[in-house]
């Protein structure tokens, strides 16, 4: 099992003729994703690795009947099509832009709040990998290959740390039943909590792991959550234990600039919560098979 | 990106907010004349570098006469202002900002953040003013007001008026107080900013709201839409290696330790790092050379990480997903033998293809340090930075 993603649900890739778009968009269909078109205005009609393009995403949802779409479109034009998703009546929308403007993000966010929360589409991202549930279907742009399947939940802010992850998992013989990057952006989609609570209603995943970094309030947040509603075990590691203060390590939003944002202050605040923390980032994998060999 | 004090404050009064009367210098002559065209008997001096704490670091003097003025700006220019912000390499001034001087009757802290817990902009203000905002909410918390501004509508004339009287102004001092406040909102909100702070905002003797100090600071994510903005950019104000690498499209932090990184993927970068303190060596940067690692980044990598003459080793630590190691590491074979480096460089690979990977960096010949784990990679470059550092202290006992 898995969360949000399976080998049927059809997709659509947004930004489809780009250099980028292209090339993942076709890793997808080779994975095995339902890919059933793209969307690219003023490029409809044409054809990209066997999928039509459509100029619009409501002309694309009518005709191919998708609920999910990933977006690869450039920073300035990105937050335009995620909000286009979110009106054609797209239920999931990964969003893998790195580089949009925050106010931008605002705008999204306020703008996906005119919808009722049943029919409000879920965002990951952006600035994120995306979804993988190995053996099943990619939507972003993980390399399938490192991941095994299993029942482990991974929720992550880095894709290449979630990587490093996976592969050190692989090795211990562990696997992800899905691996959700939520992005390194200030302002972004679905949070740590979001993630964990779609973990702890899914029952082929038996753990988590979280993989947070410094800046903003969503690892507390996800403590506060872990506390009250989690029953599974969370494992845990927060990058940028080294980060000086007030400096933006990389992600728009790694950058401690409040009380609580350091990575020791996370952990602490984690630990507090009953979560098993990975005392470095190289034993992610065997923290976890720590936790899992105990709970079985 | 951060703007000079003088550049906030004259976009801040294009947006209605109250301003001193002041001037720029490039020369303790011209500061000199400045104080002459603003008139008075009374002005501030002010370095013009990017770090809050000037004031403590003695980058802010008042004068009482047109030659003190010049005598203050001749002791500025060329000085390296060190505060808790800068680090220890300070920042030097090249510009100050001369004003006329006022009578202040009360200081005001306000700033307006993007509030990533409610994802808006908030308005933070109190009455104790002209302290940093760390050491307001360490000693007086009761006095921060915050006020969450609703995006779909902007700032709404209650709302301000609501901070307005929670700072305890006078029934006169209200509508300047609102119009400053909408004024920054909208400075902040048109322009792109992500930080916009007024500290203090005073009260002067006369009654009047005047802007005393201004910082901004913009999202550089959306610096492609404000050109205007762009061009404040002074790079004078940052450090060297970073705008560099800025330049070449390169993300990188300098820190002050002795073991270069090169690394690609932000959280895998503080990963890294992380990793090399618990080893027990220092890190000298952050570097996070992105997805496609070409023989052309990997080589720009190194010549950044070298420019850096404190880097005593280099941990190359590459998790190859879509990319492909045996890419990589001809990159690193190119990159070392076009560009030499003489400190120890350690490779950790891993991902798709790293058994071909592995085999290009044997067959190099170079003397390059391999390993196979994230651990094994930090302990070796911290142990190869020690070693080194002893075989070149016996080199120097010997001759």
């Amino acid at each position: 099992m898995s969360i949000l993603i399976d080998r049927t649900t059809p997709v659509l890739v947004q930004g489809i003729t780009g250099k980028i778009g292209s090339f993942h968009a076709k890793e997808m269909i080779d994975y095995g994703t339902h890919v059933v078109g793209g969307v690219v205005p003023g490029r409809g009609g044409e054809n990209v690795h066997g999928v039509p393009v459509y100029d619009t995403m409501k002309e694309a949802v009518e005709q191919t009947g998708a609920s999910i779409s990933i977006v690869f479109v450039p920073p300035p034009f990105a937050a335009d099509s995620i909000m286009e998703a979110a009106d054609s009546g797209i239920k999931l929308c990964a969003a893998i832009t790195d580089g949009i403007p925050a106010q931008d993000m605002i705008r999204v966010k306020r703008y996906m709040r005119r919808y009722q929360r049943e029919n409000r589409m879920q965002l990951i991202g952006p600035n994120c990998a995306g979804i993988i549930s190995p053996g099943k279907a990619l939507l972003g742009i993980m390399p399938g290959h490192i991941y095994q399947a299993g029942s482990i939940g991974v929720v992550g802010r880095s894709g290449t740390l979630g990587y490093e992850a996976a592969s050190q998992m692989k090795e211990l013989g562990i696997g992800v039943s899905t691996s959700v990057g939520i992005g390194g952006d200030p302002i972004n989609g679905s949070s740590f909590k979001d993630v964990l609570a779609l973990f702890e209603e899914d029952p082929e995943t038996s753990a988590v792991a979280m993989i947070g970094e410094i800046g903003g309030p969503q690892e507390a947040e996800a403590a506060e959550f872990i506390r009250d509603h989690m029953t599974k075990p969370v494992v845990a590691y927060v990058a940028g234990l080294s980060a000086p203060k007030g400096r933006t390590m990389g992600h728009a939003g790694a950058i401690i600039s409040a009380f609580g944002e350091s990575a020791s202050e996370k952990v602490e605040i984690l630990r507090d919560v009953g979560v098993t923390i990975a005392p470095d980032p190289s034993q992610i994998g065997s923290t976890i098979a720590g936790v899992v060999s105990k709970a079985a | 990106m951060d703007i000079h004090e003088y550049q906030a404050k004259e976009i801040l009064s294009g947006f209605g907010v109250p301003v001193p009367r002041g001037g720029l210098a490039y020369s303790p002559e011209q500061a000199a004349y400045r104080a002459r065209e603003i008139g008075g008997d009374c002005w501030v001096v002010k370095a013009q570098v990017h770090t809050g704490g000037r004031g403590k670091a003695g980058g802010v003097m008042v004068c009482n006469s047109e030659h003190e003025v010049h005598d203050a700006a001749n002791e500025l220019f060329g000085k390296r202002l060190v505060t808790h912000q800068t680090g220890p390499k300070g920042k030097v001034v090249y510009r100050v900002y001369v004003e006329g001087a006022a009578a202040i009757e009360q200081e005001i802290y306000l700033g307006f953040v993007l509030d990533r817990k409610s994802e808006r902009v908030m308005v933070v203000a109190s009455a104790a003013g002209g302290m940093e905002i760390e050491e307001i909410s360490a000693t007086k918390p009761e006095s921060i007001i915050r006020s969450v501004v609703e995006p779909a509508v902007g700032i709404q004339d209650f709302q301000a008026r609501e901070i307005a009287f929670s700072l305890g102004l006078k029934p006169a001092q209200i509508q300047q107080a609102v119009s400053t406040i909408k004024g920054c909102y909208r400075a902040f909100r048109e322009l792109d900013a992500t930080m916009v702070e007024v500290n203090p905002l005073v009260v002067t003797a006369d009654g009047a709201i005047v802007a005393l100090d201004a910082k901004m600071t913009f999202d550089d994510n959306a610096l492609f839409r404000h050109p205007s903005v762009s061009e404040l950019r002074d790079k004078s104000q940052e450090d060297p290696r970073e705008s560099q690498a800025a330049d070449r499209g390169l993300s990188y932090v300098g820190l002050e330790g002795k073991i270069g990184c090169i690394v690609n993927g932000a959280g895998l970068a503080m990963a890294t790092m992380d990793m090399i303190e618990l080893a027990g060596g220092q890190p000298a940067n952050f570097l996070d050379i992105g997805g496609g690692a070409s023989p052309e980044r990997v080589a720009k990598a190194f010549r950044l990480v070298m420019s850096d003459g404190d880097v005593q080793a280099i941990l190359v630590n590459i998790f190859a997903g879509i990319n492909r190691c045996d890419w990589v590491a001809e990159g690193i074979v190119q990159a070392l033998e076009a560009n030499p480096v003489n400190v120890p460089v350690i490779v950790r690979l891993a991902g798709t293809h790293v058994e071909e990977g592995r085999k290009i960096l044997s067959k190099s010949g170079l003397p390059i340090i391999r390993a196979a784990t994230l651990k094994e990679a930090a302990e070796r470059a911290v142990s190869a930075w020690q070693n080194d550092i002893k075989h070149n202290v016996k080199m120097v006992a010997s001759s």
